[in-house]
C-alpha cells in the first residue's frame, strides 16, 4: 500500500521543516490571540524596518496550555492576547518573564502595565453603548442599563465572553458584588435576544429592530464606518450614535490588547525589540489608524472616526483590581442565568 | 460491535494466535487513552471548590439544555436520516439517483458556517424578512419582523440539518444490503410497503441507526460554534466558561470528564439493549429488493420531499456563502495566502485519513480476532476520543505531547542536535491530534465492512496456510475495502473543517482554510472568511460525492452484503 509511505513522507518532511524552521534564529516567534488581520500591518512594519522575520501561530484558547507543556523548548518568544484578564493569566500561570526596558516604561502608562515588568498593554479600546440613531441620549451611565425603561431593548454578547465579564468585574469593583448581582439581573431582563454573537451584531440588531441599545466595544465602531468596510457594514454603523459611558462614581470601563515576553524565549533581544517597536509613534499610528484602537502611548492620537466618538475618561479602577474580580464575575453570570 | 455474543462455545482453533494483533490494539487505544489520562491527571489537580455553584447555577439548567439538544437533535436526524434513506433505497422516481448523493451533501459544510448562514439569512435584515416586508408593504424593520432564530429550537433544527447526513449514510448502506428475501416473505405474509419499513427494514437498521444517530449526537454535544452563535449553553459551553473565562483548568477537566463517563454509559446501554440481537442473513440469498416505480404526482411528491434536507442543509447556506464570497471578491479581491492554504488542509486532511483509516482497521481486525478478549474493550476505548469536545482533547494531548517533545530534544542534544520541537514543531503533533478525534469513524468503518465478510472466509483463508496478516490483506481488506473507503472519506471531511485542534497545535506560519475562517470570524469580518468557507465547501463536496459512489457500488455489487452490518 503506498498510502502509508506518503503519510510517513509527510511526517518526515515536517520533521526536516521543524529542524530547519529552529535553524533560523534570526527570526522572532509570536504567539497570539488577536487576529493576524489586525496584527499583520505591525508585523510587516516591524520585518521592514528590522529585517527581523516574525513568525506567528494565531490561536483561540489554550495559549497558555501550549506553552506550558512545549517547556523549556517552547520556541515562542512572545506572547501577544487581549484583555487583561488573559495577560495577568499569563503571569499567574509562570509562562512569562520580567523585563525592564527604558522604552516601554516611558512609553506606557504605568497602570497600563504589570508592576513587576511581565506583561505591557499596547492598545486600549473602550466598552461603549450603542443606541438606536433617533434616541434622545447625550450621556450614558453602566448602572443604567438595568432601568426597566429598557426592558426588551438591550443587546449584548455573551457574559460569559471577556470583554463583558471585565465590565461586570468592573462594576463590582466599583459597587460590590451584592448590588452587581441585582444590576446584571436587571439588564438580563432587559435583553432583547439572547445574549449571544459579537459586538457587530449589536448594531446590525439595533437597525434590524431587535433592540434600541446595545454594549460593544470602541474599535468596531471605527471599522464598521471605515471606508474600507463591506457596504452593508457601513450601514450598520451608521444606523447608531455611540456614547461613552461611565460609571457614576468613575469613568469609562477600558480594556487593552498586550504582549509578554515568554519565559523561556531563545531570541530575547529581537523579542524585546519587538515590543518596543510596537510602541513606537509609527507602530501606534498603525494601532490608531488601522484597528481603530486607543493607542497606549501619552500623546498618540486616535483615528478621527474614533476621537469624534468623544474625549474618553478611562476608569481609575486599577487593571489588576479588576482582574482580581473576575472569576466572580463569571460565577454571578452563572447565577444569574444571564446566558439562559 | 454488540458486546460480549453467545459465541462462547470455544473459538476455533485459528483465532487463538495473534497475540501480537493484540499488542497493536494496544499501542491505538493508547492514543485516545493518554489525553483522557491527562485530563484525569489534571482534574485531580484542582480543588472542587467550583461545584458547588456549579450544581447550583450552572449544570441543572446546563444539562437540561443539553438533553434537550440532543433529543430534538436525535429525533431530527433519525427520521430524516431514515426517511431519506428509505425514500431513495425502496422508491424509483427521476431524480432519485441524483437526491441519493445530494442529500449528503450538508456533511460539506462546517456547523459554524451553516449557522452564520442562517443567522444572517433569517435577520429582521437579511433577505427572508426583507422579501416578507416587500410582500407585505412594510417599509422598516422596526414595523414589522419575525421572532429570533436565536434560542433552542433553531439550534436543533440547524444541527439537526447539517447532521443527519451521518444517519442517512449509515442507514442507506444496510438498506442497500438487506435481503430482498426477506422484503419478499414479509409481503407475500400480508405486510404493507409501509409495513416492511416500520417491521423489517428499519429494525434490521437499528446498528447503522444507532451509529449514525450516535456520531450526529456527538457532534451535537461538542459543537461549540452554532451553540455559541445561537446562545444555547450546553454543558460544553460551561466547560468552557470554566476553563477560559474563570481559568480553572482543572475544574473544565473534571467537568469534560464527568460528561465523558455519562455519554460512554449511554453508548454502553443503547449496546446492552440490542446484545441478544443479530443482524445476520445467510450469505447466499443476497439479492436487493426491487424498488418500487413512482409516477405522475406520487413522483414528483416524492422528488419535493427528498429535496427539503438538501435545500435547507445545503443549498441555502451554501448559497448564501457563494453570494457572500462574490460580493467580497468584487468588493476586496482574491487574498494570495489562500492558495497555500488549500494545499496544507488537504496535505493535513489527507495525512490524518491515511493514519485515522490505517489505525481504525487494524484496531477492527483484532477486535475481530479475539472478539470476547483484551482487543475488543481496546477497540472500544480507541474511539473514546469522538465523544470529548475537540478542544478538551487537544488541551489533554498537551501534556503527552510536550513530554515526548521534550524527551526527543534532550536525546537530540545529547548528540548535538537542536531538534527543536519534533512533533508541535513539524504538524506530528496536529496529525496525532486527527487521529485521537476522529479514530471513531475509522474504527467503526472497518468494524461494519468487516461485518460483512462471514466468519467462514476467515477460517477458509487460514485453512489455506494464511496468517491473521496475510488474510487481512489477501481476504477482509478487498471485501470491506466500500466501509473503509467511505470512513476515509468522511475522516478526510471531519478533519477538514476540524477546529480547535487545529488552532490550537498547529506549527508556526501554517494555516489551514479553516483557520483563516476563524480568524476573520473572531474579527468579525464573516464576510471575508465567506471565501475559505466556500473553498471549504467546495473541497468537501468531492470526497461526499465519492462517497455516494460508494454507496451505488454496494447496490450494483450487493453479493457480499447480505450478512448485515454488525454481524457479530
Amino acid at each position: 500500500m503506498p498510502i502509508p509511505r506518503r503519510a510517513a513522507s509527510f511526517v518526515i518532511a515536517g520533521l526536516m521543516a521543524a529542524c530547519c524552521a529552529t535553524a533560523a534564529r534570526a527570526d522572532v516567534n509570536l504567539y497570539t490571540t488577536r487576529e493576524p488581520g489586525l496584527i499583520k500591518p505591525l508585523l510587516d512594519a516591524f520585518e521592514d524596518k528590522t529585517g527581523v522575520k516574525v513568525n506567528t501561530v494565531f490561536m483561540k484558547d489554550g495559549l497558555a496550555e501550549r506553552v506550558l507543556a512545549e517547556g523549556a523548548n517552547s520556541p515562542a518568544d512572545v506572547l501577544m492576547m487581549v484583555d487583561f484578564g488573559n495577560l495577568v493569566d499569563l503571569k499567574e500561570k509562570g509562562v512569562t518573564q520580567a523585563i525592564s526596558s527604558a522604552i516601554l516604561d516611558e512609553s506606557i502608562p504605568s497602570q497600563l502595565r504589570d508592576k513587576d515588568g511581565h506583561w505591557f498593554a499596547l492598545s486600549v479600546r473602550a466598552r461603549v453603548l450603542y443606541a438606536a440613531k433617533d434616541l434622545d441620549l447625550k450621556s450614558f451611565k453602566y448602572e443604567q442599563l438595568s432601568d426597566p425603561k429598557w426592558k426588551g431593548k438591550v443587546c449584548i454578547r455573551s457574559g460569559q465572553h471577556p470583554y463583558n465579564t471585565a465590565l461586570i468585574a468592573d462594576y463590582i469593583a466599583h459597587h460590590g458584588a451584592e448590588k452587581a448581582e441585582a444590576w446584571l439581573k436587571g439588564v438580563k431582563a432587559n435583553l432583547g435576544r439572547k445574549a449571544a454573537g459579537g459586538d457587530r451584531d449589536v448594531a446590525k440588531d439595533i437597525l434590524g429592530g431587535i433592540c434600541d441599545i446595545g454594549i460593544g466595544n470602541s474599535y468596531y465602531v471605527g471599522l464598521m464606518r471605515s471606508p474600507k468596510a463591506p457596504p452593508e457594514q457601513q450601514e450598520w454603523g451608521k444606523a447608531i450614535k455611540v456614547v461613552l459611558p461611565t460609571f457614576e462614581n468613575g469613568g469609562t470601563q477600558v480594556n487593552v490588547s498586550g504582549a509578554a515576553i515568554a519565559k523561556n524565549s531563545p531570541n530575547k533581544a529581537d523579542a524585546v525589540k519587538l515590543l518596543e517597536y510596537l510602541v513606537s509613534d509609527d507602530e501606534q499610528a498603525i494601532y490608531a489608524k488601522g484597528n481603530y484602537e486607543y493607542p497606549v502611548k501619552p500623546g498618540a492620537k486616535p483615528d478621527p472616526l474614533i476621537a469624534e466618538l468623544g474625549t474618553l475618561t478611562p476608569d481609575k479602577t486599577p487593571l489588576a483590581a479588576i482582574a482580581a474580580h473576575r472569576k466572580e464575575a463569571s460565577q454571578l453570570v452563572d447565577k444569574v442565568g444571564f446566558d439562559q | 460491535m454488540t458486546l460480549a455474543l453467545t459465541a462462547t462455545a470455544g473459538a476455533p482453533p485459528w483465532r487463538a494466535r495473534g497475540s501480537g494483533w493484540v499488542a497493536a490494539v494496544a499501542l491505538i487505544a493508547l492514543l485516545p487513552a493518554a489525553p483522557v489520562a491527562s485530563l484525569a491527571l489534571t482534574s485531580l489537580q484542582g480543588s472542587w471548590e467550583s461545584w458547588p455553584n456549579l450544581i447550583r447555577y450552572v449544570l441543572p439548567d446546563a444539562a437540561l439544555q443539553s438533553v434537550a439538544l440532543l433529543v430534538g437533535v436525535g429525533v431530527f436526524v433519525a427520521a430524516v436520516g431514515c426517511g431519506a434513506a428509505w425514500l431513495v433505497t425502496a422508491y424509483e422516481f427521476p431524480g432519485r439517483r441524483a437526491l441519493s448523493w445530494l442529500l449528503l451533501l450538508p456533511l460539506a459544510i462546517p456547523t459554524y458556517v451553516v449557522a452564520y448562514a442562517y443567522l444572517d439569512l433569517t435577520h429582521p435584515l437579511g433577505p427572508i424578512q426583507g422579501a416578507i416586508r416587500w410582500m407585505l408593504g412594510y417599509h422598516s424593520p422596526r414595523e414589522f419582523r419575525l421572532p429570533d432564530i436565536r434560542g433552542m429550537t433553531g439550534c436543533i433544527l440547524l444541527l439537526g440539518l447539517v447532521l443527519y447526513p451521518y444517519v442517512y449514510l449509515a442507514v442507506r448502506a444496510t438498506f442497500l444490503g438487506q435481503s430482498g428475501a426477506l422484503v419478499e416473505a414479509a409481503r407475500t405474509l400480508g405486510v404493507s410497503r409501509s409495513g416492511v419499513f416500520w417491521r423489517v427494514a428499519l429494525p434490521l437498521a437499528r446498528p447503522a441507526v444507532a451509529l449514525g444517530v450516535s456520531l450526529a449526537l456527538m457532534e451535537a454535544l461538542n459543537d461549540v460554534g452554532a451553540s455559541e452563535f445561537l446562545g444555547v449553553k450546553t454543558v460544553t459551553l460551561s466547560v468552557y466558561s470554566t476553563w477560559v473565562t474563570r481559568s480553572d483548568l482543572p475544574g473544565a477537566a473534571q467537568i469534560a470528564l464527568a460528561m465523558l463517563i455519562l455519554v460512554v454509559g449511554l453508548v454502553a446501554i443503547e449496546r446492552w439493549g440490542r446484545r441478544r440481537q443479530r443482524f445476520a442473513a445467510g450469505a447466499r440469498s443476497a439479492r436487493p429488493f426491487a424498488a418500487r416505480r413512482l409516477t405522475g404526482w406520487k413522483a414528483a411528491m416524492a422528488l419535493a420531499l427528498g429535496a427539503l434536507p438538501v435545500l435547507f442543509g445545503f443549498a441555502l447556506p451554501a448559497g448564501h456563502i457563494a453570494n457572500e464570497a462574490w460580493k467580497r471578491l468584487s468588493f476586496a479581491g482574491f487574498s494570495g495566502p489562500i492558495l497555500s492554504e488549500i494545499g496544507n488542509t488537504v496535505m493535513v486532511s489527507a495525512a490524518a485519513t491515511v493514519i485515522v483509516v490505517a489505525l481504525g482497521a487494524v484496531a477492527a481486525y483484532a477486535a475481530r480476532l479475539k472478539p470476547l478478549g483484551a482487543s475488543k474493550l481496546l477497540a472500544r476505548v480507541s474511539t473514546i476520543g469522538y465523544a470529548i469536545p475537540g478542544t478538551v482533547v487537544v488541551i489533554g494531548l498537551l501534556a503527552p505531547i510536550g513530554a515526548i517533545d521534550g524527551a526527543i530534544a534532550s536525546t537530540g542534544s545529547m548528540f548535538g542536535v537542536a531538534t527543536g520541537l519534533a512533533l508541535v514543531g513539524s504538524g506530528a503533533a496536529l496529525t496525532l491530534a486527527y487521529a485521537v478525534r476522529f479514530l471513531a469513524i475509522g474504527v467503526g468503518g472497518a468494524e461494519a465492512g468487516l461485518a460483512r465478510v462471514p466468519l467462514t472466509l476467515d477460517g477458509a483463508a487460514r485453512t489455506l496456510g494464511d496468517g491473521p496478516g496475510g488474510a487481512f490483506l489477501r481476504v477482509h481488506l478487498p471485501l470491506a475495502k466500500g466501509s473503509i473507503a467511505a470512513a476515509a472519506l468522511l475522516v478526510f471531511v471531519d478533519v477538514m473543517k476540524e477546529l480547535p485542534a487545529t488552532l490550537l497545535i498547529r506549527p508556526l506560519n501554517f494555516e489551514t482554510l479553516a483557520t483563516h475562517l476563524y480568524a476573520e470570524a473572531a474579527r468579525g469580518t464573516y464576510e471575508d472568511g465567506a471565501i475559505a468557507a466556500l473553498i471549504i465547501v467546495a473541497v468537501g463536496i468531492l470526497p461526499v460525492i465519492l462517497l455516494s459512489r460508494i454507496g451505488e457500488g454496494v447496490r450494483r455489487t450487493s453479493e457480499s452484503s447480505a450478512t448485515l452490518a454488525k454481524t457479530r
